[in-house]
């Protein structure tokens, strides 16, 4: 599996490849917005505000997705020292980054009518905006910290710290009182989600999947040449 | 298969991960007062030296049949089921606001029963249905 992400796999990734993604991406997110939009029913509760969720809630599950995955490759970088996932790793803040903010903007938006406010200060908001700040700093570290040894050993230290937050995020709407409702969709019970709606989100979810997945992929390529120059005008 | 050097590595690294889940732990367990959002009834009802001048948050359900509007003023009875408290409040209210649904005063304790609130939000549980999945629901339950 990991074998796919090589830098020479990667560097032989032609644009075809790349508009296959795009179209794809582009006739999923158009379905689950058309089932999202119009076809699922308004909730018996929010009405049309609802229809929030279908952004809200995958953005903010890839958001905790991309810093796990930052905070594996940290742990594998500084035991391992293999080279390429830093390079992964670097190129999933940005596209995790960016879903955080949309989580945190549509649960606003969400929050004005339907809980009457747009922002709290609960388990749930303060966590996922911390995890936000985790993201800046783990690219400010990237950005500032010229030496790659360096940059690459402080921001995994970051992005294990950052992952220590996750299961907090995850879970602080069961271990306090928050304003933020618990989770509809557990491992361990029946989703207390209809499924009309259920299956919008899921297609959106994919949708964004796949979104990130180009984000990654166009950032890893370019992050892989630009190391591959730096390590050539070393050797000059 | 691992050299030296990666398993010290993988050592290190274990006792300090476990080092800061420890140290997140008892920060956010001493914290925990500062971390939840609002208190049930049950909590107020059981909590010792609480002041009555600080601004606090009550949650729950409003109890059903228990709105009563008068000129100035609403009152409702915010319950967890197990204890209730009177909450008393002049202002707008969100629009899910209702009977039966979860609720978050903000305001003062006047006694452990009565609290009189500066502010209410609506607080959203996690069912999502289509209105008519709900009346078939309601219809079913009488």
């Amino acid at each position: 599996m990991l074998k796919n992400f090589f830098p020479n796999k990667i560097l032989s990734l032609g644009d075809n490849f790349f508009w296959i993604l795009v179209i794809l991406l582009v006739s999923v997110i158009l379905v689950g917005l058309i089932y999202a939009l119009f076809i699922s029913p308004p909730d018996y509760v929010q009405g049309d505000s609802v229809r929030i969720m279908y952004v809200h809630v995958p953005a903010s599950l890839l958001a905790l997705a991309c810093f796990g995955f930052i905070g594996i490759a940290s742990i594998c970088t500084l035991i391992f020292k293999i080279k390429i996932l830093p390079l992964m790793a670097k190129s999933l803040a940005p596209v995790g980054f960016l879903f955080g903010i949309i989580s945190i903007v549509t649960g606003s938006l969400w929050g004005k009518p339907t809980w009457g406010i747009w922002w709290v200060w609960d388990a749930r908001l303060t966590s996922m905006t911390i995890l936000l700040l985790f993201y800046l700093a783990y690219m400010a570290v990237w950005k500032f910290v010229d030496n790659f040894e360096k940059a690459n050993k402080v921001s995994s230290i970051i992005g294990i710290l950052g992952t220590l937050n996750l299961p907090v995020i995850k879970y602080s709407v069961d271990w306090w009182n928050t304003l933020h409702q618990t989770s509809s969709i557990t491992l361990t019970s029946a989703p207390t989600i209809h499924y009309t709606m259920l299956i919008p989100l899921i297609i959106m979810l994919i949708g964004m999947v796949i979104y990130t997945l180009i984000i990654f992929l166009m950032k890893y390529k370019s992050e892989i040449i630009k190391f591959k120059l730096d390590r050539k005008k070393k050797e000059n | 298969m691992l050299s030296k050097k990666a398993r010290s590595r993988i050592v290190v690294l274990t006792f300090l991960l476990v080092l800061a889940i420890v140290v997140v732990f008892f920060v956010l367990k001493s914290l925990e007062e500062n971390v939840v959002y609002f208190f049930s009834p049950t909590e107020i009802y059981n909590k010792e030296n609480i002041s009555f001048n600080k601004k606090i948050r009550v949650g729950g359900l409003v109890k059903e049949g228990s709105i009563t509007n008068n000129q100035t003023s609403v009152n409702f009875i915010v319950t967890d089921l197990n204890n209730e408290i009177i909450v008393s409040y002049s202002g707008s209210l969100p629009n899910l606001f209702s009977e039966g649904k979860g609720v978050v005063a903000e305001g003062k304790l006047k006694d452990k029963k009565y609290f009189i609130a500066d502010k209410i939000l609506a607080k959203h549980d996690e069912n999502y249905m289509p209105p008519e999945v709900s009346k078939a629901l309601e219809k079913a339950k009488n």
